[in-house]
This record gives C-alpha cells, structure tokens and sequence, in this order.
C-alpha cells in the first residue's frame, strides 16, 4: 500500500492519540497532501502552529517545526513567527473551541490584520479532549454534557465569521471530500494573505455517540449526504436549502495586501523619515 | 557616551530594548506603559524591526513568544490590569524556555485601580502570578538612565537563561524626564544555538552545562516541537513524575545556580550604618534623600537598594539583618516586599514598615519619621 505522506509525519511519534474513527488523521493528511502539491512548500520552510485540544494534538505527529501553543492562542503565535521570518510559511491547526471560543477575538483579527497564514480548523462540534461539552460551533438542539437536553447556544457559521472580518481567503470541505479538502487547503496556502479552511470531520466518541449519530462510516455518509458543492449550492432557492444541508468550497478569495507587505512599505517610510 | 538629551523613563526602557537587539515588539495600549509601545512603533521600523498592535494583552504576549522562537529578540509592555492577562503565557514561556522581556509600568490597582498614579503593587504577581512552579527574574530601575541599562540587562538575561524577564517599573520611573547620556554600545547576548546537528541526535531542550537549553530558532531545519506541557529533552510530552521533577527543577536550578551573578544590589551610607532602609524603583529614590536627611541629622542610616527583586536578595538581606539593629522597608504597596525581607532577616533583627498606597509617592519626611521611629524602638 501506497504511504507517502509518511515522510511528513513523525514516525516516533505516532500512532496518534486520536480515537478510532475521528476525521482528525484524515485532516491533518491532507494538509500535508496540501503541503506536498503546493511550490514552495518544504518540511525546513513551514512551521505547524496549533492551539489546545484534540486538533491542536496534530502539531507534535508532523514533521516540521512545530508549535503547540495555549489554548485558543495559537493564531497570534503564529502572527508572531510570520511577521519575525516572512519567509517561513506557517500554517495554523485549531479547534472549533479553540480558534471560535477561548480563540475568538484572535480569530476574528488574524482575518482583518491578513497576515500570510493560512489556518485549517478542524470542526469535530463538540470540545473532544474534555470529554463533550458544547462548543460555539456545536449545532442547535444538539446535546453535549454540558447541553445535556440540547444546546440552545445558537452557532457560528465561522466561514461567515472569517469572510466579514477580512480574511482573503475562505473555504470549507469535510473529512468525506478528501480530494476536495486537499483543494481547499491548497487554496488557502496558495494564498498570500490570511486563509481560513474549515474542515468538518466526525467525532464519533465526544459527540456523535451522546447525539446517536451512528458509526464513523455514518456520520461520514452524513457528510456526504448533506454537504452541497457551492456552485450546487448557490442555484439552490432559499426554501430548498432546509434541514442540515450546508454548502462547501470556497467562498472567498479576494487579494488584498498582507500586513507583511503593508509593513515593509512602514520600514521603507521610517528610514527615509531618519535620512 | 553621546551628547545629552531629556528623557522619558519610558523612551530609555525602549531605546535600550533596540540597543540590546531587541527587533521585535509587541503591544497593547495602556497606561501608564503606552509610550514604550509608541517608541518602539516610532523606532523599530527605522531599525529594520517591527513593531504590530495587537487585539488584546494575551495576543501582544503570544505574538512575541512566536517572534522569538523564530528568532527575534522581543519585548512587550503593559501596566496592571495587561499584566493578569499576560500570565497565561508569562507560564507559557517559562515552561516551553522562550527568551522574552515584559515590561509592567505599575499603577494603582486592584482592577483598574488608579491608572496614572504610581504604585510598586504588582511584585508579588510578578512573582506568583501564572500558575505552577516556575523561576522568575524581575528587575526594578530606579531612574531614567538606569531603565536604560536595567532593559539592555533584562534582554541579556532572558537570551542567556531562556526564560522570560520582568521589567518592574513604576509610574514615578516611567513618566519621570531625565537627562541622560546614553552608551554608544552596550554588551550583547546573543541567541544562543544548538550545538549538534539533527545527525548528531540534537535534542533542543537537552541542558547545557549552565542547565540551560540550547533550541534552535525555528526555520533552522532542526523540526522542533515546542510544548507548553510538560517535555522531556526531546520536546515533546512527557506524562512520566521523573521527567516532570527533573523539568519543573531544572527550570528552576537554571537561574538558582546563577543566583550570585543575576542578583543585583546597591547600597549607600552603608559604611557605619546601625539601622538600613530597604527600598527599590521610584521609591528608593525618596528614600535616599530621607537616608541623607537622616544622616544630616547624625542618624547611623544606610540604604539597601534592590535592583534585582526575583530572585530575592536574601543572602544580601541576611547579611545585613546581622549587623544592624533594624531594618525599614519602604515601597509604594501595602506591604509586599516587607514580607520577603522578614523571611530573608529570620529574626536577627526588627523589620519596620513604611508602606503608601494613596496614588502619591512619598515625601522624605514620611521616611524620616519611620526611620525616626525606628530608631526609638517604637514601629515594629
């Protein structure tokens, strides 16, 4: 069998602490597919951020310089590491609770600032490490121990949240659309300017199991059955777009200037204030 | 030295950050620090460095921790209220040995307190203020010209030890204008780099022989994995209670073992002296002028002032509770650091209190008349 990736991965490290049947593995390779197509693109030149929880996990099994930071800062670390070597690419792994909880205001201004990075968030609904308690991204009426008759926290759609606080590049896939989460991740690294993936990946054990969501395969099947391709999505009429359908692809990709561009323009202009 | 200017304690801590090779910072608005913020963002740029404003006090912290593992020298600046918000990722960085300095201009507090007023209030939780066991170095300038040096020697410490530094300024410090002469140069350390190559089995939070690790700066090809769990030598997670004693008391042995050369004291009219004040930041410099006062008056004072405040100067303190028959400390708080000097002085001698926590600083005679009371044997 075919494992090329495994040169990305920290073979010591693994195997990974996720449970069996998380969508988190399927995420975090195709990431490293990402890396792979992507020019310019190295194990020496890319360095993996990540925050706290059962996503942020995936930071210490890749093969890069890696950063596994507290929780819910792992965007503001990686501003620091971009702005301190524009060269490097840096590559953000967060949570649902992490990057739009705890995270949030960093979140909602890593997308104005648009620095050069690019941040997959893994959306398992539910804060797995802990055990199931809701998340900000945890659908209504869906239970979690600490919504135990259903959470009535209405959620973020974080696609919206990222493309109206200025991120350049926005787009979501799931854990079922390999191929097509492969594409969306290398959409965001191709883009200079702060990207933001949401990938929706099952999390059998913390959240599928408390809402009788089936096995893995099921929630898969779920994913496959309820995810629509934007294109498909946008011809849908409103009264059409019901139940738990939700669209993927990608929903922005604007250009606009990076703050690291913006900012050498500032040393250009204060050293020829000092002249 | 240059040629003279007027400077604010602010601007000096700044310009001493670059001086050091700080090219890196960090920030948040707030008073009575917002000045460091403003320089920095007037002058790193014309150094070829950079300065971002950050969305809050946690990101200012976290966006210098990344700037540092990727090489940058850092600095951030805050006053109270951003310094609990810092904790978090002050731990952060002692525990994952990120070189970083963090200047706290106090004020009054608790909460938001007094915001322009001074006040030496937060030495405590410069101390103790993020959670777990963890070594901490806080250093405290008393005037203008030594925010200058104290910020190049904070900069130095926290590269060589790879830990974060606290900057304990004061208001009185902060906003005071000076004229000072600053250095053409000053003594720089530099970052310190691995010793081995990946071939060779480099492992980036192995000790040195001064206990301190040597780990590269990311995008040097090592492919580190820097945790704020606790690792082992490798980096990575370790859930073993060896490897967690062993890490929790390097961190801690790191700076200990160095305790001779990072503490730093001064003291004045000290020769004949049969009591001391003890004193440090803005608010040893009102207690000079009352030790002089009473020295004028034909009182055997002398001044023990700490520049250093973490660690604590106790073999200084010791020292001195032996041979004088009292001791008074004076800081602008409700008594903090008096504490630390009773532990130190362990009953060789009485230790008086002299606190102010009103959002003024002292006058002289607020000082003189506790050394005066001292001296009768009344406050204790």
């Amino acid at each position: 069998m075919e494992r090329s990736y495994e040169t990305y991965f920290r073979q010591n490290r693994l195997p990974h602490l996720w449970c069996p049947g998380c969508g988190n593995g399927i995420a975090m390779k195709a990431i490293v597919q990402a890396i792979e197509q992507q020019e310019g693109f190295t194990q020496d030149n890319t360095v993996i951020v990540s925050g706290i929880g059962c996503s942020s996990r995936a930071s210490g099994y890749m093969d890069f310089d890696t950063l596994h930071t507290a929780h819910g800062r792992a965007i503001p670390f990686a501003t620091g590491i971009k702005l301190a070597r524009p060269e490097l690419n840096v590559i953000v792994i967060t949570g649902d609770g992490d990057c739009t909880a705890i995270g949030g205001n960093h979140f909602i201004h890593g997308c104005r600032r648009n620095v050069d990075l690019t941040v997959v968030l893994f959306n398992n609904n539910i804060y797995g490490m802990t055990g199931g308690q809701a998340s900000p991204m945890t659908p209504l009426g869906k239970k979690a121990t600490t919504a135990p008759y259903g959470s009535v926290d209405r959620p973020f759609d974080a696609c919206k949240l990222a493309e109206a606080a200025g991120a350049t590049y926005v787009a979501r896939s799931t854990a079922y659309h390999v191929p097509h989460l492969v594409n969306m991740i290398k959409g965001g690294l191709a883009n200079t300017g702060f990207s933001f993936i949401e990938a929706l990946v099952q999390c059998p054990t913390a959240y599928g199991r408390r809402n009788k969501l089936g096995s893995p395969a099921d929630m898969m099947k779920w994913m496959r059955d309820n995810a629509v391709m934007l294109a498909a999505w946008d011809k849908l009429p409103a009264e059409k777009r019901t139940g738990e359908k939700f669209p993927i692809g990608c929903f922005c990709n604007t250009s606009a200037e990076d703050y690291d561009t913006a900012y050498d323009k500032v040393i250009a202009r204060a050293e020829e204030a000092v002249k | 030295m240059s040629k003279a200017r007027l400077m604010q304690g602010n601007e000096a801590c700044a310009e001493g950050a670059i001086a050091a090779g700080v090219n890196f910072f960090a920030g948040y608005p707030i008073t009575p620090s917002t000045e460091i913020a403003e320089t920095m963002a007037r002058l790193l740029p014309q150094h070829g460095g950079k300065f971002v404003q950050m969305e809050d006090e946690i990101a200012s912290m976290g966006a210098i921790l990344g700037a540092s593992l990727a090489g940058a020298k850092v600095m951030d600046a805050t006053s109270g209220p951003g310094f609990s918000l810092k904790q978090e990722l002050i731990g952060f960085a002692a525990c994952a040995e990120i070189p970083c300095v963090l200047v706290d201009v106090q004020r009054v507090g608790p909460s938001t307190g007094q915001p322009t007023s001074p006040s030496q209030a937060d030495v405590m939780q410069a101390r103790w203020g993020t959670h777990g066991d963890h070594p901490m170095i806080a250093l405290a300038p008393w005037s203008v010209r030594e925010t200058y040096d104290v910020t190049v020697e904070a900069v130095n410490l926290a590269e060589r030890f790879r830990t974060p530094v606290i900057l304990l300024m004061d208001e009185v410090v902060g906003h005071l204008r000076e004229k000072v002469e600053l250095p053409e140069q000053v003594d720089v350390y530099p970052r310190r780099q691995p010793k081995k190559t990946r071939a060779e089995g480099y492992e980036p939070f192995a000790p040195d022989t001064d206990l301190v690790p040597n780990v590269a700066d990311f995008g040097t090809g090592y492919h580190i994995h820097v945790t704020g769990l606790i690792h082992d030598d490798t980096g990575f997670p370790s859930g073993s209670p060896e490897v967690t004693e062993q890490s929790i008391r390097r961190l801690h042995e790191k700076i200990e073992r160095a305790c001779g050369e990072v503490i730093r004291t001064e003291s004045y009219f000290m020769d004949d002296a049969e009591y001391a004040v003890v004193a440090y930041g803005g608010a040893a410099r009102t207690a000079y002028e009352a030790v002089a006062q009473a020295r004028a008056k034909g009182q055997k004072v002398g001044l023990l002032r700490l520049i250093t405040i973490w660690p604590f100067a106790d073999e200084a303190i010791a020292a001195l509770a032996g041979r004088v028959k009292g001791l008074l400390v004076a800081e602008l708080n409700y008594g903090q650091i008096v504490h630390e000097v009773r532990r130190a002085a362990a009953g060789q001698c009485p230790v008086a209190f002299c606190g102010k926590y009103n959002m003024h600083t002292y006058e002289p005679q607020e000082i003189t008349a506790a050394i005066d009371a001292m001296l009768a044997g009344g406050q204790n």
